[in-house]
């Protein structure tokens, strides 16, 4: 996802000038095209995350559209501040890409994981937060963020590996449905959602019809698919790699608890609130906190199987 | 063209303006206000190129407050200015008000940059005068800080990267009262010694008394100070100048002046 994300901001830069591209030392193998491009409209800030906010606070403030690249928690944990004032009180045009979402990082350790910033970068006014599912939804988002007037925080992943096969419709704030489906509702962002389409194939074996959405935005989340899907379908399930606190169900749940749906199945499936405790790559800890193919099925059989036994059960009483 | 005596005709207006600002929402910082009057009016008055009624001009200087809790200090030289009404000044910190006590861009003319949490200010500057050389356009930007605010470790990431960058268009100024929020600077965490400390890291440095409007009127016009080094000035100041009872004292950072304050004060700027 950082390739595609490097190549459409490449192709974006040439057609405008305003793009700026700051990195916090990050970017070998990467950036060096770029670099090579474009030498003024690139600036290693060096390891000095605070003063890369804040500078490109200032270009913004100048009329720059400024891209800044670390891995996650350096990116938006470090200078959380400066992101909260200089970014979006300020509500300038700043795009916050962050390498690395959930366990990408996996075996270098928890200094590296991302799995709270979904719910920080949630928190904060005027930010827009989306987290691409593959290579194909990074570059969509890369280049509606540049349309986009105002701060976004984009979550990459490591996905290497095409999910969409034609160009889907995207859009800022509304999530794609991936698969059609009238019993369940699986709700996906960023990368999890190879591993919701392959526990969906699954399911369909077992006789159970999965909808599944792509939810790459997850502010503003579009209540109008999820209300939808609410009422189509008799579960709704949220599948992040991020933890259980705040993220994509956090954000799903207050919709839903919001509306009028008070008979939907609902269950949000992510990491429990903690950091990781056993060392293996990203793979390998998605598998110990519930997010492998297998997990993820299991916690969906067991969730609607459960209550739709009770269900019955209570029809049978009456 | 103003002379040095219109200058501190200006100041003393803006010192009045202050007291009165802070006596009516009994909020702080009034010692931190008064400390950057001299600069301000210097600024504002004298040196940078700007346009009142075309604040948003491209080609103008920037200026930012990074000590943004001596907004009281910064909107009244502004409205002198004539950036906007000055009875907008009456609505400083009061309840349903439009001016924070903090400065907030774009709630009033002239005001570029919301600050209020130390450090954050010199890196935008710096953000500016990147964007500003790479447009080849000829404006400065001057950004003032407090003494306590070179405690910051983000001051010192923008310091390195300002010099390796030659933004000679960059102009710092440490409103240097030696009072910090709870103690004297040498004895929370001493500063010393502070300008080698700031030429060690590649710019030009000068000291001036901060409240003389010769000199500083001097220092300002010899910008840059050194071709392709950022420019820092520390001025030497004191805390609550302008008012005898609250110069060099640590509890004008936090009180507000009541009534007899009040009436003390703008008696003393009277006779001034």
């Amino acid at each position: 996802m950082r390739q595609s994300f490097i190549k459409v901001l490449t192709e974006l830069a040439r057609k405008d000038e305003k793009i700026f591209l700051l990195t916090g030392d990050l970017g070998f193998s990467v950036f060096e095209k770029f670099r090579e491009e474009f030498p003024h409209r690139f600036l290693n800030i060096g390891v000095a995350e605070q003063n890369m906010i804040g500078i490109a606070s200032g270009l913004a403030l100048s009329g720059k559209i400024v891209f800044v690249y670390s891995i996650i928690p350096f990116l938006i944990m470090r200078p959380f501040e400066q992101i909260r004032l200089d970014i979006c009180y300020q509500n300038v045009n700043v795009k916050i890409v962050g390498s690395g979402g959930g366990f990408a990082y996996g075996s270098a350790g928890c200094t590296h994981h991302a799995t709270e910033d979904i719910s920080i970068m949630r928190s904060l006014p005027n930010m827009t937060v989306i987290c691409p599912a593959d290579p194909v939804e990074t570059e969509l988002a890369i280049k509606c963020s540049v349309e986009y007037d105002g701060p976004v925080y984009i979550r990459i992943g490591r996905e290497k590996q095409k999910i969409y096969y034609k160009e889907p419709e995207f859009k800022i704030g509304k999530g794609i449905i991936v698969r059609e489906g009238d019993h369940i509702t699986i709700i996906s962002t960023g990368d999890m959602l190879k591993n919701v389409l392959e526990a969906a194939r699954k399911l369909s074996e077992m006789n159970i019809d999965a909808r599944i959405i792509s939810m790459h935005t997850v502010k503003p989340i579009d209540a109008a698919v999820i209300l939808k899907s609410a009422n189509e379908t008799k579960a709704i399930f949220t599948v992040e790699e991020h933890n259980i606190i705040g993220g994509l169900g956090s954000a799903v749940a207050e919709v839903l608890m919001e509306s009028r749906c008070k008979n939907i199945i609902f269950r949000r499936i992510g990491i429990p609130d903690t950091f990781a405790k056993k060392v293996g790559s990203q793979e390998y800890l998605k598998e110990v906190y519930g997010l492998s193919v297998d997990s993820i099925l299991k916690t969906i059989v067991e969730v609607y199987d459960g209550n739709r036994r009770k269900r019955n059960k209570k029809k049978s009483f009456l | 063209m103003l002379k040095i005596k219109d200058y501190k005709r200006i100041a003393r207006d803006a010192r009045k303006k202050i007291v009165i600002m802070h006596s009516r929402s009994n909020s702080s910082h009034i010692g931190s206000a008064f400390s950057v009057v001299e600069i301000l009016v210097s600024l504002y008055f004298c040196i940078m190129r700007i346009k009142p009624d075309d604040p948003c001009w491209e080609g103008r200087d920037r200026f930012i407050l990074s000590k943004g809790h001596a907004a009281s200090a910064l909107y009244a030289v502004l409205a002198l200015k004539g950036f906007f009404p000055e009875n907008i000044l009456d609505t400083y910190a009061i309840d349903g008000g439009k001016l924070f006590g903090h400065v907030t861009k774009d709630v009033v003319p002239g005001a570029e940059t919301s600050t209020g949490s130390l450090g954050h200010g010199l890196s935008i500057g710096a953000g500016m005068a990147i964007a500003g050389k790479y447009d080849k356009r000829k404006f400065r930007v001057f950004v003032l800080m407090s003494d306590g605010e070179c405690d910051e470790g983000a001051i010192w990431e923008t310091a390195l990267f300002a010099s390796h960058h030659k933004l000679d268009n960059l102009v710092a100024i440490i409103d240097y009262n030696k009072l910090q929020s709870f103690g004297r600077t040498n004895e929370v965490v001493n500063l010393e010694p502070l300008a080698k400390k700031w030429e060690a890291f590649g710019w030009a440095v000068r000291e001036v008394d901060g409240h003389s409007f010769p000199r500083l009127i001097r220092i300002f016009s010899s910008i840059p100070l050194q071709r392709y080094k950022p420019n820092l000035i520390i001025a030497h100041t004191i805390k609550g100048k302008g008012i005898s009872f609250m110069e060099n004292k640590l509890e004008w950072h936090y009180k507000s002046p009541d009534e007899t304050h009040l009436a003390m004060a703008l008696n003393e700027l009277k006779i001034k």
